[in-house]
């Protein structure tokens, strides 16, 4: 009985290592990205809910919300909603992926990681470059 | 004062059969927001600039409609799954803990409702 009375007071044991012991691997990197781009994207829903609630009140704050978005911060903004979905989706993949039970290994690892991380910026630029040739930006 | 474990509690009685119930609608999501993502880039990539008149022309149009739909009821459903999961992952106070996942599914509901009334005051409104 007396082990349990004292259990209240917790010994100083040993922790486990956590993050901050390994070395960042590109792997470990984009599974972290993965899910705070989730957050971000969570938090971005509300720029859609936003975006089309203007367009379903009328012309005046319909161009009022329109020209936030389209003033630099705005631009700023979508432009990183752009790579952070096109991260998340293309993370999305590598994971359907994995959930498969293919691709673990190591050197397949890298290369999706690296892939989808290229391949993120890659589809942000295209976009982007497309919106601006259409004279948009 | 109770002296069992948990796990004694629980022992016998079977699972709960939900198991993979979020694991599956998580990936389910995934697989249809892949789809409804490239139509939102797209559908936001045309209308960037338009004029009221071009964007509420276009969001009336009932495939962009429906596809409107499917991305906020398969979007919200998706990121509510996901945060419920880190908040699981991080919050281990059990009273913040719940506070946080009821907040969560009412964000995901917040979200999808005005998504849903403004799309269909869009094809149905005057």
């Amino acid at each position: 009985m007396q082990a349990t009375s004292e259990r209240s007071v917790r010994p100083e044991r040993p922790l486990s290592p956590h993050l901050q012991i390994y070395t960042p691997l590109i792997n470990m990197v984009m599974s972290i990205l993965h899910r705070i781009t989730g957050a971000t994207l969570y938090v971005g829903s509300l720029l859609l809910a936003w975006w089309l609630v203007a367009a379903a009140t009328g012309p005046d704050y319909y161009n009022y919300v329109a020209g936030v978005f389209a003033s630099w911060p705005g631009k700023i903004v979508l432009l990183g909603y752009t790579w952070v979905l096109m991260h998340h989706l293309l993370g999305g993949l590598r994971h359907l992926l994995w959930d498969t039970g293919a691709g673990y290994d190591l050197k397949t690892i890298d290369i999706l990681c690296w892939g989808s991380l290229a391949g993120s910026l890659l589809l942000t630029a295209l976009i982007w470059i497309g919106v601006a040739a259409s004279g948009v930006l | 004062m109770a002296m069992r474990t948990p796990l004694k509690n629980v022992r016998y009685l079977g699972s709960a059969k939900e198991g993979s119930d979020h694991f599956w609608k998580q990936r389910l999501t995934a697989v249809s927001n892949f789809f409804l993502a490239i139509f939102l880039v797209w559908l936001i990539a045309s209308l960037a600039g338009a004029d009221y008149a071009t964007v509420k022309q276009k969001l009336a149009n009932p495939l962009i409609a429906l596809g409107l739909l499917g991305l906020v009821l398969s979007g919200t459903i998706h990121m509510r799954l996901g945060m419920q999961t880190i908040i699981e992952d991080y919050v281990h106070e059990e009273g913040l803990k719940v506070a946080a996942l009821m907040l969560n599914t009412f964000f995901a509901i917040f979200i999808a409702v005005v998504s849903i009334f403004s799309v269909l005051k869009l094809s149905f409104g005057a």
